[in-house]
């Protein structure tokens, strides 16, 4: 058994000598945008979401994001339940009823358009995938529900070689339970807006400068997000950043709205099993103990 | 299963069972006093680990099936649905989807503790044997499994892997259009991918009964890789190892649980969550992680009938190793040059399983292909010639004598101390 073991963390370091030895053909470097993990609430085994924050971004979604945005998964009840943005079941009515939301056919076999109710998903802001692709210059805006969770932002040690990174990336995400990558290039995307530079004029062409865009660095989004914009009434301090931050929180919490129930049954089954497993080490310790083996 | 129970029914009505169908007997000499050899590591726990990650898979799947729909135009909101609207539905999505990287992680050092101990080795051989079939219809299982989401990289997934069987002259195509049920992946791919899915697990507790029961035939391998020769070298399966098994399971479902709580998409791709568009090409297709080995050496090769070939080549050389490898000792504890080349191998198809999620291009394609070599070359080449050039180490007279000997010394350096 300790031949092994010792001989597997052998095995490792043997690697590690290749990846440095390969280091250099590999550095074949696909450049990309330096992203930065950034502070969230609902990050690590004990995260929950800051209810007023996701109220914040909820209004942003309303007053930008949801003029070309879907948001397809999420119904307005959703809106009031347990580990989201804290709507008590009036509020919730009261938002549904806000939204007009196409129903039917009636008796007469008419479409007709009536206030939403809770059970309602979120109404699409165009009717169909191609209505949404011919008024955004011919690519449907995607659909924010799954957005926080469909997107990826490199962030982790970086010791400036590939492969290291990447192996330490494989230990760290996991050991540190970091799973916020997708907020983080939601944030970045947010927030990297740039003068278009000389050189990429003709690459960017009349789409919009983005360094963070993860697909080539024109995008067809305009920046979305400007200080001022939307109006905050809790002194929250209306700015671009804090706007980026805000709405991204939303979207993890639509991406994700069970994330606090997840967490806090991951956290007592863990510690059952950690408590399980010592009773059972010392058990079979006990068992095991008149047999030489 | 080994030989005639020894089982002695205590009540009327279980001796009255016992006349008629002896099933009591059965479980009581396979898993209660069935002799194990008492020297096991902690290695050997992952067959019992392999049987919780089997039913748990299987529970939860059966769950799922039940708010899942296997339709193109709903595969992916149905999941959507699972995770947000039903009861305890993102912890059993979850669990199913870690669940099977879970399986694979175990049944990989359950394949490395194999190779390294030569539990291939006769009279092992149908145990192997049917162990490689398991791996190959948990891989099977997986893919299929995967595209049932209905995302980016269900779809292109199956699209690449599917397509590879294109590659096979003159039955290729008739293999892929049965494979897609028409002529691209479409929703009849889907729906016989979800018919197979639910099939397959059922025919894999078969298998691994099949194995359990061949293994019970010829008795447990152990670390000195040398045969039980009385029972000074074993205790019965029950108390010792069922309480040592489920201590390990347990600590297995620590890890277990803290990969599908704390970080649940840690091992899938970003991709998944964005609906299948047969319109839009990821750029980087990349199957599931357990996978990538076999990918690498698909990529390897410069010739697309040549890859595919030397993929399925590098599983059915499992199939074949029992009578590649010549040498008489079974444990690598014993075997000094054998054992330096089955670590350099542990590290090549790790390196094949990084190099696979990498694009294939410049210095990752020419360390693939190094590594392919190795691959090959450690069954096709090193093992067979291995057996007669290397001289291997005095082996112990029993199990019993291996473990005085490692108890003797450990006393002797206390008393030292």
């Amino acid at each position: 058994m300790i031949t092994l073991t010792k001989n597997a963390v052998r095995a490792l370091v043997v690697a590690g000598a290749l990846a440095v030895s390969s280091a250099g053909a590999m550095a074949s470097g696909e450049g990309g945008h330096h992203y930065v993990k950034q502070d969230w609430s609902f990050a690590g085994p004990f995260g929950k979401f800051d209810k007023a924050q996701l109220q914040r971004g909820f209004k942003i979604y309303r007053e930008v994001c949801s003029s070309c945005h879907s948001m397809d998964y999420v119904a307005f009840r959703n809106l009031g339940q347990d580990g989201a943005l804290g709507f008590t079941e009036d509020e919730v009515k009261a938002i549904a009823a806000e939204y007009e939301v196409e129903d039917g056919p009636n008796a007469d076999g008419d479409m007709f358009t009536r206030p939403g109710k809770p059970f309602d998903h979120i109404p699409s802001p165009f009717p169909n995938v191609e209505a949404a692709a011919a008024a955004n210059g011919g690519k449907a805006p995607p659909d924010l529900s799954l957005i926080a969770k469909a997107r990826a932002a490199s962030v982790g040690p970086d010791v400036g070689i590939e492969v290291f990174n990447d192996i330490l990336r494989l230990i760290w995400h996991p050991l540190t339970t970091y799973q916020e990558y997708g907020p983080d290039y939601i944030f970045a995307l947010l927030t990297s807006y740039e003068e278009t530079p000389e050189d990429l004029k003709e690459v960017v062409g009349d789409k919009y400068y983005n360094p963070a865009f993860g697909s080539g660095v024109a995008i067809g989004m305009a920046p979305p997000l400007s200080d001022e914009l939307v109006e905050y009434t809790d002194g929250t301090p209306m700015t671009t950043e804090q706007y980026a931050r805000d709405v991204t929180a939303f979207l993890m919490w639509a991406a994700e709205p069970k994330l606090e129930e997840r967490k806090h049954v991951g956290v007592n089954s863990l510690i059952f099993l950690v408590v399980l497993s010592f009773l059972l080490f010392f058990t079979k310790r006990k068992l095991w103990s008149g047999v030489k083996h | 299963m080994s030989g005639h129970s020894t089982f002695e029914p205590q009540n009327g009505f279980l001796k009255w069972m016992e006349s008629r169908l002896p099933i009591a007997g059965l479980v009581h000499s396979s898993f209660i006093a069935y002799p194990v050899p008492k020297n096991l590591n902690y290695y050997w726990t992952f067959g019992a680990i392999l049987a919780v990650c089997l039913v748990a898979q299987i529970v939860t799947g059966i769950v799922l099936v039940m708010h899942y729909a296997p339709n193109t135009a709903l595969a992916f909101a149905s999941v959507e649905h699972i995770m947000r609207d039903v009861k305890w539905g993102w912890l059993l999505r979850y669990m199913h989807a870690n669940g099977a990287s879970m399986f694979f992680i175990a049944v990989y050092i359950h394949i490395f503790r194999g190779l390294y101990y030569g539990s291939y080795k006769a009279p092992r051989e149908v145990v192997w044997i049917l162990g490689v079939v398991i791996f190959l219809l948990m891989m099977a299982t997986g893919f299929m499994g995967y595209v049932l989401p209905w995302g980016q990289m269900s779809f292109w997934g199956a699209t690449v892997i599917t397509n590879l069987f294109s590659a096979f002259p003159y039955v290729g195509d008739m293999i892929v259009t049965l494979l897609w049920g028409g002529f691209s992946v479409d929703n009849p791919t889907l729906n016989r991918f979800f018919s197979l899915h639910y099939l397959l697990p059922f025919m894999l507790v078969g298998v691994v009964a099949l194995h359990i029961w061949a293994f019970h035939v010829v008795g447990n391998n152990n670390p000195t890789g040398v045969e039980v020769k009385d029972s000074k070298d074993t205790v019965p399966f029950t108390p010792y190892y069922t309480v040592k098994d489920i201590f390990a399971a347990v600590v297995f479902l620590v890890f277990f649980a803290w990969m599908m709580f704390m970080v649940p998409n840690f091992m899938g791709h970003p991709d998944n969550y964005v609906p299948a568009d047969p319109l839009v090409t990821p750029p980087h297709i990349v199957p599931e992680w357990y996978f990538l080995p076999f990918y690498a050496i698909l990529r390897a090769i410069p010739d697309k009938l040549g890859g595919v070939l030397a993929m399925f080549g590098a599983i059915a050389v499992l199939f074949v190793l029992p009578w590649l490898d010549t040498s008489k000792v079974r444990s690598m504890n014993y075997r000094p040059l054998g054992r330096q080349f089955f670590w350099i191998f542990v590290v090549v198809c790790i390196g094949l399983g990084y190099l696979g999620g990498k694009p294939a291009e410049g210095g990752y394609i020419l360390w693939a292909r190094i590594f392919t070599v190795y691959y090959f070359a450690y069954f096709l080449v090193i093992l067979p010639v291995l057996g007669f050039i290397e001289k291997p180490k005095p082996l112990p007279a029993s199990i019993n004598e291996a473990v005085l000997a490692k108890h003797g010394a450990s006393a002797a350096a206390e008393a030292k101390a």
